[in-house]
């Protein structure tokens, strides 16, 4: 196995999904931030997310 | 009482808006409940644990808005839920003027931010491990604020993202600092060269808060989550991460803060800090792990101390009190009133909470966890699930610990009180003003209910934090608290006070002497 860069040595940032207060903060302190507008994936149908997920690990 | 229910369909909102314009419309007159949720199974069933099930409720699908208002009058129910509807169209709007694009998809996002290296995710529990999953395939780390996550799906999370070498922080993480970036509930603190990995967002900002104070800062703070040394999870992301601090060029000591771990999994830490360069100072909530290869303390913050004491290659050694002679003058103004009576805790932060327990459990023997005990000492995590169902966490919203507070003195609960605890946690993500909140909260006890007892308050924050440690310091002294910056002291404080018999153990003073 490579030697993988560290976590730790990437600049910062973020890619929030969900609560907006936590994008307000980061824009506050000048990270780079964006605010993804989340909502329950297939409409929060069970047997429709199961389905998406079953092509996106076919795919 | 009448109770109206509403459903404005296809609208999502995030549970701490939905929350915070609930519990503000509930303190109107005549209001005596206002409940805000998505159409969630989850939250179907919490409504229905709570009586507010209504047939129009059950309509209401998981992208769908419920608002149920109880009111003295059909009229006021019907109005308040109007204008609960309103204030969240108006913010929405006013968020969607002031902020630029929301892409829906992971892949938009990441082509509209081609630099991100992280997601911070705090979406509903049941949701969030499969958007965690693919924005590791996508090489983000992960800061999973969400809690309610299954535990084998974060070991599984946990090992893809070691794999992929990533971090995984939570699920469950309150707080982090990457790169001198705070995330979640984090306070304004310098950098420096301590690294943190702790299992405990509240103990991280306690640890960082003294660190700053010490003129000492972090390197990083990584979050792992509360359940990431238990035996299902096995310490997958504490290993993996006090790996990278100790590689780290900037990290000269590690912190080490969680719950005590899994017996199995304290041996396999136990092994592995065998392999570090670096020294790890460790605070495990009253576990002593066998061994010498950890530098064990008793309290968040002594291992701070201890951390900074090391890289300033001073001596370290354990104090129960950083100003013993402050304390003898604030107990000779206390006086003897308390001596005797009950202590009452209400935390906001757990880890605060599980502190002061075990310090003062030997000292004042058996102490309940919750309020429904009328006598005897109590502390509570208000910050529990008992206490939370449907509210803000009561880092967000104070206002609660205050509810809580009056409610109690009005049914007779404060009579034999002899003092209160209680915590505040500044930084990002809490309330602009708890102080205030709670001085509020003492001027309505004091006044109407007659409590004349000591108030004590643990407050963990700094000066560059949005409430300024100094601003909510002076609101305190205002009130007629006694603040203590490290939640030990308060916590011994509070003994001393009811237990003055204390003052042999804590103040190294034979017993009974008088200050």
């Amino acid at each position: 196995m490579t030697e993988k860069s560290s976590p730790l040595d990437r600049q910062v940032q973020v890619i929030n999904i969900g609560l907006e207060r936590f994008t307000a903060d980061l824009r506050e302190a000048g990270v780079p931030v964006v605010q993804m507008d989340w909502r329950p994936p297939a409409g929060g149908d069970k047997k429709l997310l199961e389905l998406l997920d079953s092509l996106h690990e076919r795919g | 009482m009448f109770c109206t229910t509403s459903i404005v369909t296809s609208s999502y909102y995030d549970s701490v808006v939905l929350m915070r314009v609930a519990s503000q419309l509930k303190k109107r007159q005549g209001v005596s409940e206002v409940a805000m949720f998505m159409g969630t199974e989850g939250n179907h069933a919490l409504l229905a644990q709570v009586g507010l099930t209504t047939p129009e409720s059950k309509e209401a699908g998981p992208q769908d808005l419920l608002i149920i208002v109880r009111a003295e009058s059909e009229e006021l129910a019907a109005a308040i839920a109007r204008e609960a509807a309103d204030e969240l169209i108006s913010r929405r709007q006013t968020e969607q003027s002031s902020q630029s694009y929301q892409p829906r998809t992971l892949d938009r996002a990441i082509g509209f931010l081609p630099g991100a290296s992280l997601a911070a995710i705090s979406i509903p529990g049941n949701y969030a491990a499969r958007t965690a999953a693919h924005c590791l395939e996508k090489g983000l780390n992960l800061f999973i604020f969400s809690d309610n996550v299954a535990v084998a799906d974060e070991a599984s999370l946990k090992r893809q993202a070691v794999e992929r070498g990533l971090l995984c922080m939570g699920p469950d993480c309150g707080t982090a600092y990457l790169n001198g970036v705070g995330l979640g509930f984090s306070n304004v603190v310098r950098r420096g060269r301590i690294g943190c990995v702790a299992a405990s967002g509240t103990g991280l900002q306690a640890v960082a808060c003294a660190l700053d104070r010490l003129g000492e800062g972090i390197s990083h703070g990584i979050g792992v989550g509360g359940r990431d040394l238990s035996l299902e999870v096995g310490g997958i992301m504490t290993t993996h991460a006090l790996a990278l601090l100790d590689r780290d060029p900037g990290t000269r000591v590690i912190v080490l803060l969680s719950k005590p771990p899994h017996p199995q999994v304290a041996q396999t830490l136990l092994d592995f800090c065998r392999t570090l360069t670096t020294p790890v100072v460790s605070c495990f909530q009253g576990a002593r792990l066998p061994g010498g290869q950890l530098l064990q303390t008793l309290t968040l913050e002594d291992a701070a101390h201890q951390a900074a004491c090391l890289v300033q290659e001073k001596p370290f050694t354990a104090r129960l009190f950083s100003q013993p002679d402050t304390v003898k003058a604030l107990l000779a103004n206390a006086g003897s009133g308390p001596a005797g009576k009950q202590l009452i805790g209400l935390f906001c932060g757990g880890t605060l909470a599980k502190e002061a327990q075990l310090l003062l459990t030997p000292l004042l023997g058996e102490i309940a966890t919750d309020l429904n005990r009328q006598n005897g000492h109590c502390l509570v995590d208000l910050g529990d699930d008992r206490y939370t169902v449907g509210r803000p966490h009561p880092m967000i919203a104070p206002e609660n610990r205050s509810e809580i507070l009056l409610e109690l003195a009005r049914s007779g609960g404060l009579n034999n009180c002899g003092a209160l605890l209680m915590d505040i946690v500044l930084g990002n993500g809490a309330h602009l003003d708890p102080a205030g909140e709670l001085a509020w909260s003492l001027a309505e006890l004091r006044g109407k209910h007659g409590f004349s007892g000591p108030v004590v308050v643990s407050l963990v924050g700094t000066e560059d934090d949005p409430q300024a440690l100094s601003n909510q310091q002076r609101t305190l002294h205002q009130a007629g608290a006694t603040v203590f910056l490290a939640n030990s002291e308060a916590a011994r404080y509070v003994a001393l006070l009811v237990a003055p018999a204390c003052r042999a153990l804590l103040l190294n003073e034979p017993d009974g002497e008088a200050s």
